[in-house]
């Protein structure tokens, strides 16, 4: 069983019950200082381990980067 | 790039004392360096060690974005070895909702309760939207935040963003990256005078002379970052911004002579040879 979502703006199919960890494990590689929003609020990461993705659900994987 | 590394590395001792002898506070933290410094748009990790040591600087900005285009761990680690602080801003938001769930995700990546609160209201100019600005400053505040408002140059706004709590104002100068420097200093005077907490010139610096006149127009520090980075020689240019924020400091406290309509003659006349 697979649910479609959609993350940073693309559609993407996983599998049903993941989590909002093996999300952020699959997509950051290197990057250990994370943020997440799922419809438009963030996850904390207290939560990520808990939290199982839903069809539908818009997700942001966030990362560092440099700005002004 | 040597050459601006050894003339770092020599006027450094001296800077910092000056520096030192003059901290001001901001949230509730003291900083002896007046200049904050953006870190977007500069072309290697190596520049961006290099800049923040020659601008002395003790708090720089850095931004969220989806993961695929962000520069991530390396990046901070330049910033950690440098042992600044780190501000996250909210650039690219245009409204309120947007502005408050960016710092909130901040909040989460950097584990930093500071927020560089930027609201905009159109691409094209970067200019702040006042209304959804206060409403962003005004949650945010509520919610624990410590909120550094970037705002238009209206002292009346000004006032408005530290009676809801922003622990500082920081006006433009004059567009982000337009370089134009400060268009009204009028009113980034009158909004010194406006507000108790600290006023930071934020955006629109193009070179030494404009961080100097913001620091001359009672401004507590200069926030800039696209005129050292795009600068044909960065680091020569923080180093020029680090001394320019400390000499308009100094000015500020020395105390400006009044602008007179015609010549007053620094020479006596008295004893002047009829020849």
């Amino acid at each position: 069983m697979t649910i479609s979502l959609t993350v940073n703006g693309s559609p993407v199919e996983l599998a049903d019950g993941t989590t909002v960890a093996a999300l952020v494990e699959q997509r950051t590689s290197g990057h250990d200082r994370v943020a997440v929003a799922r419809n438009g609020d963030v996850v904390p990461r207290s939560s990520w381990a808990t939290t199982e993705l839903a069809p539908g659900d818009r997700l942001e994987v966030l990362a560092p980067t440099a700005g002004g | 790039m040597e050459e601006d590394h050894e003339l770092t590395e020599e006027l450094a001792p001296a800077l910092e004392q000056e520096e030192a002898a003059d901290p001001f506070t901001l949230g509730g933290e003291t900083f002896t360096s007046r200049l904050i410094l953006g870190t977007g748009g500069l072309p290697s990790l190596e520049v961006l060690e290099r800049v923040v040591r020659a601008s002395g600087t003790q708090l720089v900005t850095v931004a969220l974005r989806r993961v695929e285009a962000a520069a991530g761990s390396a990046m901070l680690e330049v910033l950690d070895r440098c042992g600044v602080r780190l501000l996250p801003n909210t650039a690219g938001c245009q409204t309120a909702r947007e502005a408050v769930l960016t710092a909130k995700l901040s909040r989460e990546a950097f584990g930093t309760d500071w927020v560089k609160l930027e609201v905009i209201g159109d691409d094209r100019t970067l200019l702040p939207d006042a209304v959804e600005l206060l409403d962003a400053a005004e949650q945010l505040v509520a919610d624990g935040f410590t909120v550094l408002a970037y705002t238009t140059d209206d002292p009346i706004l000004g006032r408005r963003l530290a009676d809801v709590g922003c622990a500082a104002v920081m006006p433009l100068g004059a567009p982000i990256g337009s370089g134009l420097g400060i268009r009204n200093p009028y009113n980034i005077a009158l909004l010194r005078e406006e507000v108790s907490v600290p006023v930071v010139l934020d955006a629109g610096i193009g070179t030494a002379s404009d961080a100097a006149l913001a620091m001359e127009l009672g401004c507590d520090a200069v926030l800039l970052a696209s005129a050292v980075t795009r600068a044909r020689e960065p680091v020569q240019m923080a180093l020029a911004m680090r001394q320019a924020v400390e000499g308009g400091r100094l000015a500020r406290g020395a105390g400006r002579i009044p602008r007179r309509w015609l010549a007053e003659a620094s020479t006596s006349m008295q004893g002047l040879p009829e020849l």
